[in-house]
């Protein structure tokens, strides 16, 4: 505890003493976080090797490679992103000038998540830096190898007077939130993101939830094979691609037509066992799951004797490794709680209606997810879907790639979370935008002032609506 | 019959969970979500505030003797342009805007869709009852949600006024009235909304949002703080005071979140500035201050007597250089000026909103922003000086939801600002597009087609993919094609 307090007095030091909002800061700071990405490469594979059997390649695209592209892109606009943005005024203040400024907020808490351990962590603190902020990050002790690596690293790069990680768990993460920050950053699970809002809660500390939510892929009829295969590769990519199904934009289950199902199982069947081979547990491709816990809540989902039923393809699973097989469900019942809870895992239920319109309704009644998935050809299909259901993003005949866009903002919306970040949004989350008039003292309005009479009544009046004209008009005593 | 008279009073949980239901089927329905209901909305408060402004007058002088002028330009007059706005850019502010995408998505298009939140709930304020319940249901329109307005108890005349016009001017099955005090609200507050946007003080917004944090509600906090405005020596001493005086004492007497709460200057320059003070009230109010028609009243008793503790605190009663005469009867304490008062008094650690205004003396102006920043962020810091350092200094070190350099309150009338705070005196912001923005989830959506899938981002992986893959998300294209033809 005191040394958490002693750590946040020495950021607030360090934030009063203005260094943090120079550019050149900022600047140096992105440098560095490149800098230290590029120089422990080798060293990032290894640690996500530890903690989630992740491969390198999948390590690159969604780690490493995400945070190198996040950072050099904020490096090249971060000067842009600060300088004032001029706001138009009407006549009447004349003459004026006004402006929106973004200020850094001050002292920030970053929550790190552990299926993304580096990304997850480190693309938040490019916006927090960016933003000129000086901040805590609290890494998660359910990837213990890379948070380690991060609390040994980071202090060597970036300035540690500015930025600090503390580990720890639970006991940690409490205590941290006792404390007053100018904005919390939570990425994990709506359970502990509320324990988080009512933290800030007694302190007004503005919070940004990246939670997550079941995530559907809508899986229409598509005219041509070559766009079926393509979408089903996408769609295995999609689930199982990103850290073995344990990613908030996974996707958690398809909606397909009845007498599409059979055709979109063959396919999968088919793609699974191209990517990731006949005895997938050998797989170097193909991350475990996390630990023990989830390792068993995901059995348990399976345990279900209706689940189990419905298992159409794989689900064995090797408790001593942490493994679970990629694992196809037909239907499972909707009540189950693998069809209510988010699943984060190698499962992968397939939901059949009669008419694919009906995933409307079926997303509708459900909280709103983070994304949405849709292949199809069918525009009013899009069209629908775009203005009828709501989730944080929607990405058409294709998954994740939302992901790395940088001119797109990244959030969730109900369940999934609020706030949102990357690339210029990740500036904006922690930054205050503030309003700056400047005035001079000519002219001045005499009617602006009491004692009121009808006169200034009828100005101000005009004034507010712009009528210029009738202004003039009513100052030369030609307005009744 | 009347038993089920009184029954209909209580708005107890049961009555806002069946109300929730109804505003839920309502926009289930998708009709707010139309542009012509939107517009049809707008233009009904705009007609309401034309054909009701003597109505909304009265209320608003029963509530706090607020002056008509105050009332027919500060609350109807900035609503009506705020609708005015909305109005003409609602189009333009429902279009998605396109975003670019990057080369590593190639072949993709992409853009950012603004979608209603849901069921929203607006709380708002007793000092502009009428303004700051209306403008933040304007953004709430714009944007496509269904409303529910709950606006204060402590202006009971205006809350009663607006539960019986907005029915009659707006589609009653989206947009609803709840009246009530703290049991009422308690029960609007276990409701899941999809945001809650709250004006008034801190304690409450705290109450607000970690109610919220129970349904994971986004929340937008409109709060107070004390707003310093720091007068330097050199100036246009008679034009700067006006323009303290009119956002201080002509904004509802004080009673007003950006109105300036305290003066910071120098020792020497102070005499000079409670001269100019004294002489432009007495101008504007004349000798007796209390019986002047152009100030309103302080809302209530308990407000009544919070501030005269304030100038009975010990600290500060012999401080009083101008005004300080009370009329308990008609709840009116004349402008009070107060001369070095000590920063460890009442009135220098709670926000005064009303007729007091104490002044620090520094010995260097530059002294005030230390002043500013070692208490909470205030809502707005004002600053009147003809030197271009001191301005430069201003905006770089002063935190504030809003800064006016050489005026005071005048931000909060445009509409390219963002208004709201920052710390202590809240969370989120509105105003014109900002209000729009406020009610809105920025959906990004993403438009790929099948061509040009790259079996990269698929395993089994290989030390090819790796490269290729590095310079995708590098962007270089010239690594791209190296990586492609197998060179690097």
């Amino acid at each position: 505890m005191e040394k958490i307090e002693e750590s946040i007095a020495e950021l607030r030091q360090t934030f009063k003493s203005g260094r943090t909002r120079s550019a050149l800061w900022r600047k140096n700071q992105l440098r560095a976080m490149i800098k230290l990405i590029t120089e422990n490469e080798e060293r990032a594979y290894q640690v996500l090797h530890e903690d989630l059997g992740k491969h390198p390649v999948e390590v690159y695209r969604d780690e490493v490679g995400v945070i190198k592209k996040s950072a050099k892109y904020s490096l090249s606009c971060v000067e842009k992103w600060m300088a004032p943005q001029k706001a138009h005024l009407p006549l009447i203040f004349f003459p004026a000038r006004g402006e929106v400024m973004p200020e850094p907020l001050g002292v920030v808490l970053i929550f790190g998540a552990w299926n993304f351990p580096l990304s997850l962590t480190l693309d938040p603190l490019i916006g927090a830096i960016s933003a000129g902020n000086t901040v805590i990050i609290k890494t998660s002790e359910l990837s213990p190898s890379t948070s380690s690596f991060l609390a040994k690293t980071i202090p060597l790069y970036l300035d540690s007077k500015a930025v600090k990680v503390i580990e720890g768990g639970v006991d940690v993460s409490e205590q941290l939130l006792k404390q007053k920050w100018d904005k919390i950053f939570f990425t994990g699970s709506p359970r502990v993101g509320r324990i988080v809002m009512a933290a800030a809660a007694e302190h007004l500390t503005p919070v940004t939830l990246e939670l997550g939510g079941k995530c559907p892929a809508i899986f229409d009829k598509l005219s041509k094979a070559y766009d079926v295969k393509t979408a089903v590769k996408r769609i295995v990519g999609g689930k199982w691609g990103p850290c073995s199904g344990q990613a908030c934009i996974g996707i958690d289950y398809v909606l397909v037509e009845e007498k599409l199902a059979p055709l979109l199982i063959d396919l999968l069947k088919t793609t699974l066992k191209r990517f990731y081979g006949e005895r997938p547990k050998e797989s170097k491709n193909m991350c475990r799951v996390v630990n023990k816990h989830n390792f068993e809540r995901l059995q348990k989902l399976l345990e279900d004797p209706l689940v189990a039923a419905s298992i159409v393809y794989g689900g064995s699973q090797d408790e001593e490794r942490l493994f679970i097989e990629p694992a196809i469900l037909l239907d499972p019942p909707l009540d189950s709680q693998i069809m209510t809870e988010e699943i984060f895992g190698p499962l992968l239920p397939i939901i059949t209606l009669n008419n694919i319109q009906e995933s409307i309704e079926f997303i509708n009644s459900r909280p709103k997810p983070l994304a949405i998935y849709a292949f199809t050809e069918d525009e009013s299909l899009r069209r629908r879907i775009l203005s009828e259901t709501s989730s944080g993003s929607v990405t058409f005949n294709d998954s994740i790639i939302q992901f790395i866009c940088d001119t797109l903002p990244f959030g969730g919306v109900g369940q999934s979370g609020y706030g949102k970040y990357h690339g210029k949004y990740s500036f904006d989350t922690f930054s205050h935008e503030k309003a700056v008039l400047r005035r001079g003292f000519f002219p001045e309005l005499k009617p602006r002032y009491p004692p009121w009479n009808d006169f200034k009544l009828k100005f101000i009046r005009l004034a507010y609506d712009f009528n210029y004209f009738g202004l003039v008009l009513l100052l030369l005593g030609l307005k009744r | 019959m009347g038993s089920e008279a009184e029954e209909k009073k209580v708005f107890d949980a049961e009555a806002a969970s069946s109300m929730m239901e109804k505003l839920r089927g309502s926009f289930s329905s998708g009709r707010t979500r139309s542009y012509e209901w939107r517009m049809t909305q707008l233009k009904n408060i705009l007609r309401l505030c034309d054909e009701r402004e003597q109505d909304i007058v009265d209320a608003l002088r029963k509530d706090l003797s607020k002056p008509e002028l105050e009332s027919t330009i500060y609350e109807i007059g900035m609503l009506k342009n705020s609708c005015k706005v909305a109005v003409k850019e609602l189009k333009h502010w429902m279009r998605p805007e396109k975003a670019k995408t990057s080369i590593t998505t190639y072949p993709s298009s992409a853009e950012i869709v603004s979608e209603p939140l849901g069921v929203v709930l607006i709380i708002s304020a007793w000092n502009y009852p009428f303004l700051l319940s209306l403008d933040p249901v304007v953004g709430a329109i714009a944007a496509g949600n269904a409303v529910v307005l709950k606006p204060s108890e402590i202006s009971p005349a205006t809350s009663s006024l607006l539960a019986k016009l907005m029915p009659e001017y707006l589609d009653s099955s989206s947009i609803m009235v709840v009246e009530g005090a703290v049991p009422e609200t308690t029960s609007l507050l276990e409701q899941k909304w999809e945001k809650i946007f709250y004006t008034g003080n801190g304690k409450v917004g705290r109450i607000v949002m970690a109610a919220a944090a129970k349904h994971l509600t986004p929340v937008v906090l409109e709060l107070g703080g004390k707003s310093p405005a720091v007068v330097d020596s050199g100036i246009d001493l008679q034009i700067a005071v006006r323009r303290i005086i009119v956002g201080k004492w002509a904004c509802n007497n004080g009673q007003a979140c950006i109105s300036s709460d305290y003066i910071i200057t120098t020792k020497d320059y102070a005499p000079k500035v409670v001269d100019a003070l004294k002489h432009e009230l007495e101008k504007f109010y004349g000798k007796n201050p209390l019986e002047s028609k152009d100030l309103s009243r302080i809302v209530n008793a308990n407000h009544f007597a919070r501030l005269t503790k304030l100038l009975d605190d010990d600290k500060v009663s012999g401080k009083i250089v101008h005004g300080g005469e009370r009329d308990k009867d008609n709840l009116n304490i004349s402008p009070t000026i107060l001369l070095d008062v000590p920063r460890d008094s009442l009135i220098m650690n709670e926000e005064i909103f009303g007729p007091l205004l104490p002044i620090l003396t520094v010995d260097k102006v530059e002294d005030s922003f230390d002043i500013i920043n070692s208490g909470t962020k205030p809502l707005a810091a004002y600053l009147f000086t003809n030197n271009k350092k001191l301005k430069q200094q201003f905006v770089a070190t002063v935190s504030a939801g809003g800064l006016v350099i050489n005026d005071t309150t005048v931000h909060l009338a445009v509409h390219t600002l963002p208004f709201g705070g920052v710390g202590e005196s809240g969370i989120g912001s509105y105003h014109g597009k900002f209000s729009f923005d406020a009610f809105s989830h920025k959906k990004a959506v993403v438009y790929r087609s099948f061509a040009g899938d790259a079996s990269i981002r698929y395993p089994p992986y290989t030390p090819g993919k790796l490269r290729l893959l590095k310079a995708l998300l590098g962007g270089s294209i010239i690594g791209i094609i190296r990586a492609l033809l197998g060179w690097s």
